[in-house]
């Protein structure tokens, strides 16, 4: 039994359990421990990675499973990880965990919400250990489905609206990747081999220029609408600000992941040339992206919208770092998609722990919350920290890398996009710590808040495990980074080995 | 006519010798004792179902006139399995007092008009065509008038006949005009000089369409609304699936056999028509209450879809179309299914009627919301893989903006089965629908087309059988 097809299995097995339940009790024990045996398989499957890459194996994809789905058209449902998978799994086992222990108390229709929430999760496993262009698509559509059950039922606010403009955006975005698959596939193969939608068979041969041209954009606005590209990202703050908390942080955390994850892993690798070529067009939007998403947050008074609108702003930067196509900055990107997947996630968690205690989300009717809830308080300082970049936390890492990478460009647009997105990082520090300011410091304002409680145990185990993971990154990167490292060589040999006479 | 001749028709043999042998039953019951003919012809017509499974040799009978092929056979079957399905959805309903003097027109008329479709697929010239076509149109006409006494139903009887009068004398004209360009009425002859004079694209034009009328492609697609709505809800899911699935068939083997000469011509046309079929039949699809209307047409939008594998014009093409309609005739029999249940269980029809019914009726809900994800195309339902086929199979032609076109389209489609699923899941009612325990005949049907929802897509050997068979019918 390959282990990665345990991560399909385990989904399964648990929304068929969670089937079986009758209350919430039941169902959440379900999940907690479905998702648990997720987790410590994601931690299974980085030590087996580093092993055998310890033992001296230099495959590209590890664990590599092949099982023929539909011979005629060469569709395979293939699974293989390289350290990037790994990571990216290990952050989705960690946000899910996290994600079932922030709805201990979901009362409404407990096992919908469970089934759903890990049908998601199922997708975006799924989504990471593809490498056939087919299921991989097959489950970045199958994560994005359950959201509008998701933000439809269980959400706050314009929920009806907001899960719609979602879902629809994103399938529009899935339109778009659609066409690029498709034109990929048949100019897989030179003419007269099978074609096929395997990456790695792909990666060998490659796409006539022309076509590239005309693909790369609809492949890499397909993904980049998922990560939350400008002008694309008017879904993201509207659907997290009406979502509930676990969906928030998965979806925030994870499925926003999978955009900037699709955009190097099929986009980029697959299309390099035309990558080269249109780059500059994508980093403008992009650097818009981080600079506009960070000021929309200055000014938003729902600390979800503030969340939201700095997810826009980071997921920017991840696929600012993508475009940059060298080592360094890509693999700052994979950082920052972690670290922000842990950040945000975290981020949500507290806001839905807090509108969970105060029944309200605007920062102007709270304030002094330190003084009657320390530990949440404690933590969201924490989890700012980490979002503007305070060096001991993963966001530093993954900032830094980013733009050190950003400026091993040397010509003068890449430089200019690289200070203009750089600028982000003050912005950055002015919303965290306003809000922290308002929120956490000063008087308190309703009289009602001194009696809040602190953080129940479960609360605390879904915090706790992301700061976790928050500072372990932040103080060893290296792990992580030679991980990752060791696996973007072969893509980003493969980026620079084509040499095209771009606008810049 | 020897013994292997009559194995050779025996789809058409054997349901004519069922639907006489149900004439001869009705005959001899009691009026009160009529309800028992429903149990029989739904054994008959399973054992027909089943029959028709066993393995055949393709030949030819009549001098060519009718001829059949293991995917001639395979297509037969696959309507079968629909018609089995509409057949067991409308026991609660046939049960009615008022229908209990004319269940066996039911049957009967339900049993020409899928006569009439075998013929028209086995086809082998115009003229067999033409007749199994005529044998498909007029009864449904009849049947659509089912509740005559009721003016929606009489008024949709009438629109669907005189729609498909005008509609057949164009087809006729066109085949005509074939006869004239070609002096043959036989596929095989035509389309081996079939060429692209004027006149003879001017004879497909007019032949097409005729058809496009039957599939109800826009801009002919204007009866289909209001016949939908006012056809009993069985009979509607009969001509939405079966009727539309039946034309689909030998549609694309005409396409890719007589008219193949000209598929450069015939592109552009199918092009446009696609596009149009999609767009419009979505756009009116938004603004629908009425669930039947509603579903009339998203299944407008849904035949659009169908054309993108004719433009494929290969084996892909071919496989994507046929597997399409399978997968098609479950998802839409499934939401329909449900909207029958409820219909006859409540009378409600609209889709406020809806609102809130997660929480009186879940089942139904939850195999209402698959279907019409499947309908819509979203994983990992069936849906889902005959859509991606027949993007693929546009998209290996280079039509891709076509396919992007068409993917949009699907996200409209999504958004208004989306709002059939808000209003069952998120809307809130004060008096919900109550809880209703359908029968066991409906609710085999509703968990046939589950079961056929799920299976479809993971079980590639479907696909991979069609895929085989079609081999051969293009060359």
């Amino acid at each position: 039994m390959n282990i990665l097809n345990l991560f399909i299995i385990v989904p399964v097995l648990t929304v068929c359990g969670i089937m079986l339940t009758k209350d919430l009790k039941q169902s959440r024990l379900v999940s907690a421990i479905g998702m648990g045996v997720q987790l410590i398989l994601a931690f299974v499957l980085v030590y087996l990675y580093l092993a055998e890459r310890g033992a001296g194996n230099t495959a590209t994809m590890l664990f590599m499973y092949d099982a023929v789905w539909f011979p005629s058209l060469n569709i395979h449902y293939a699974l293989g990880v390289d350290g990037i998978s790994v990571a990216m799994i290990a952050l989705t086992g960690i946000v899910v965990f996290a994600g079932i222990f922030a709805s201990w108390k979901m009362e409404f229709l407990p096992r919908e919400f469970f089934i759903s929430l890990i049908i998601l999760a199922t997708g975006v496993y799924g989504f990471f250990i593809s490498i056939d262009l087919f299921t991989m698509f097959l489950f970045y559509e199958l994560a994005v489905i359950p959201m509008y059950i998701l933000i439809g039922i269980w959400g706050t606010g314009p929920k009806e609206y907001s899960a719609m403009k979602l879902t629809l955006m994103l399938m529009a975005g899935s339109a778009l990747l659609l066409v690029g698959i498709l034109g990929i596939y048949f100019f897989s193969a030179p003419a007269g081999s099978p074609l096929t939608f395997n990456i790695m068979e792909i990666s060998k041969v490659h796409i006539p220029i022309e076509m590239q041209r005309f693909l790369f954009p609809f492949t890499f606005v397909g993904f980049g609408i998922l990560g939350a590209l400008f002008p694309f990202h008017t879904w993201s703050p509207d659907g997290h600000a009406s979502a509930p908390t676990a969906v928030s942080m998965l979806h925030a955390g994870v499925l926003m992941k999978l955009g900037g994850y699709g955009a190097f892993r099929v986009a980029i690798f697959l299309m390099p040339q035309a990558a080269q070529e249109q780059a500059w067009i994508f980093l403008i939007l992009t650097s818009i992206s981080v600079v506009y998403g960070a000021f929309s947050a200055i000014v938003q008074t729902d600390l979800k919208y503030i969340n939201a609108y700095s997810s826009v702003s980071h997921c920017g930067l991840v696929l600012f770092a993508i475009l940059m196509m060298n080592q360094t900055a890509m693999n700052g990107a994979i950082i920052q998609m972690i670290s922000h997947g842990l950040m945000t996630a975290l981020f949500f968690a507290l806001i839905g722990m807090i509108y969970g205690r105060t029944h309200t989300r605007l920062i102007n009717e709270m304030g002094g919350l330190m003084k009657v809830i320390p530990f949440l308080g404690v933590v969201y300082v924490i989890a700012g920290l980490a979002s503007l970049g305070l060096p001991g936390f993963s966001g530093f890492v993954a900032e830094m890398t980013i733009f050190v990478g950003a400026f091993q460009h040397v010509d003068v647009f890449h430089r200019v996009v690289t200070i203009v997105a750089a600028s982000s990082i003050v912005i950055t520090a002015v919303y965290i710590l306003r809000v922290v300011g308002i929120l956490l410091f000063g008087p308190i304002k309703n009289p009602h808040f001194l009696e809040l409680t602190d953080a129940k145990w479960y609360e605390r185990i879904s915090t706790i495990s992301l700061v976790l993971a928050i500072t372990a990154i932040g103080t060893a990167p290296w792990w992580l980074s030679n991980m990752i490292n060791y696996s973007l060589a072969p893509i980003v040999e493969r980026i620079s080995a084509v040499q095209v006479t771009g606008l810049f | 006519m020897n013994f292997s001749d009559i194995l050779t028709m025996r789809h058409e043999l054997m349901l004519t010798i069922i639907a006489l042998v149900v004439l001869i039953i009705d005959l001899n019951l009691h009026n009160r004792d009529k309800h028992f003919i429903i149990p029989i012809t739904l054994s008959l017509f399973f054992i027909h179902t089943v029959v028709g499974f066993l393995p055949s040799q393709p030949s030819t009978l009549f001098g060519g006139m009718y001829h059949t092929t293991a995917l001639i056979v395979l297509m037969k079957n696959i309507l079968n399995v629909g018609v089995l399905i509409i057949l067991l959805q409308s026991v609660t309903w046939l049960k009615k007092e008022e229908n209990r003097e004319k269940i066996s027109e039911y049957f009967i008329l339900l049993f020409s008009t899928l006569i009439g479709m075998y013929f028209m697929i086995s086809s082998g010239d115009f003229l067999m065509f033409y007749l199994g076509l005529e044998l498909a149109t007029i009864p449904i006409a009849a049947l659509a008038a089912y509740n005559h006494h009721q003016t929606k139903s009489a008024e949709a009887g009438i629109k669907l006949i005189l729609s498909s009068a005008l509609s057949s004398g164009i087809l006729l004209f066109g085949i005509s005009l074939i006869y004239g360009a070609t002096g043959s009425i036989y596929f095989d002859s035509i389309s081996q000089v079939y060429a692209n004079t004027p006149m003879q694209v001017l004879a497909f034009i007019f032949f097409f369409t005729g058809m496009a009328f039957k599939i109800s492609l826009v801009p002919f697609h204007l009866w289909t609304a209001d016949v939908y709505e006012g056809a009993p809800i069985n009979v509607t899911s009969y001509l939405s699936v079966i009727s539309k699935g039946a034309a689909a068939f030998i549609l694309i083997i005409l396409m890719f056999t007589v008219f193949n000469t000209i598929a450069p011509v015939y592109n552009h046309i199918l092009y446009m028509i696609a596009v149009l079929t999609m767009t419009i039949g979505n756009l009116f699809a938004l603004r629908q209450k009425n669930m039947k209307r509603f579903l009339a047409f998203s299944s407008i939008a849904q035949a659009g879809f169908i054309l993108l594998g004719i433009l494929g014009g290969n084996i892909m093409g071919m496989t994507a179309v046929i597997y399409f309609v399978l997968v098609y005739i479950f998802s839409n029999l499934g939401a329909f299914g449900v909207v029958s249940a409820i219909s006859t269980v409540t009378g409600k029809e609209s889709m406020d009627d809806y609102d809130g019914l997660y929480s009186t009726n879940p089942k139904v809900c939850l195999l209402m919301m698959l279907a019409l994800f499947s309908l819509a195309g979203i994983p990992p339902v069936a849906g889902f893989f005959g859509k991606f086929f027949l993007f693929a199979s546009a998209a290996s032609a280079g039509y891709y903006w076509l396919v992007f076109i068409a993917v949009l389209n699907a996200t409209i489609s999504l958004y208004y089965y989306l709002l059939v699923v808000k209003a069952m899941f998120i809307n809130k009612n004060e008096k919900p629908l109550a809880y209703f325990k359908s029968d066991l005949a409906t609710r085999t049907g509703l968990v046939i087309s589950a079961l056929g929802i799920f299976v479809l897509g993971f079980w590639s050997q479907i696909y991979e059988i069609i895929n085989s068979l079609s081999f051969g019918v293009i060359h």
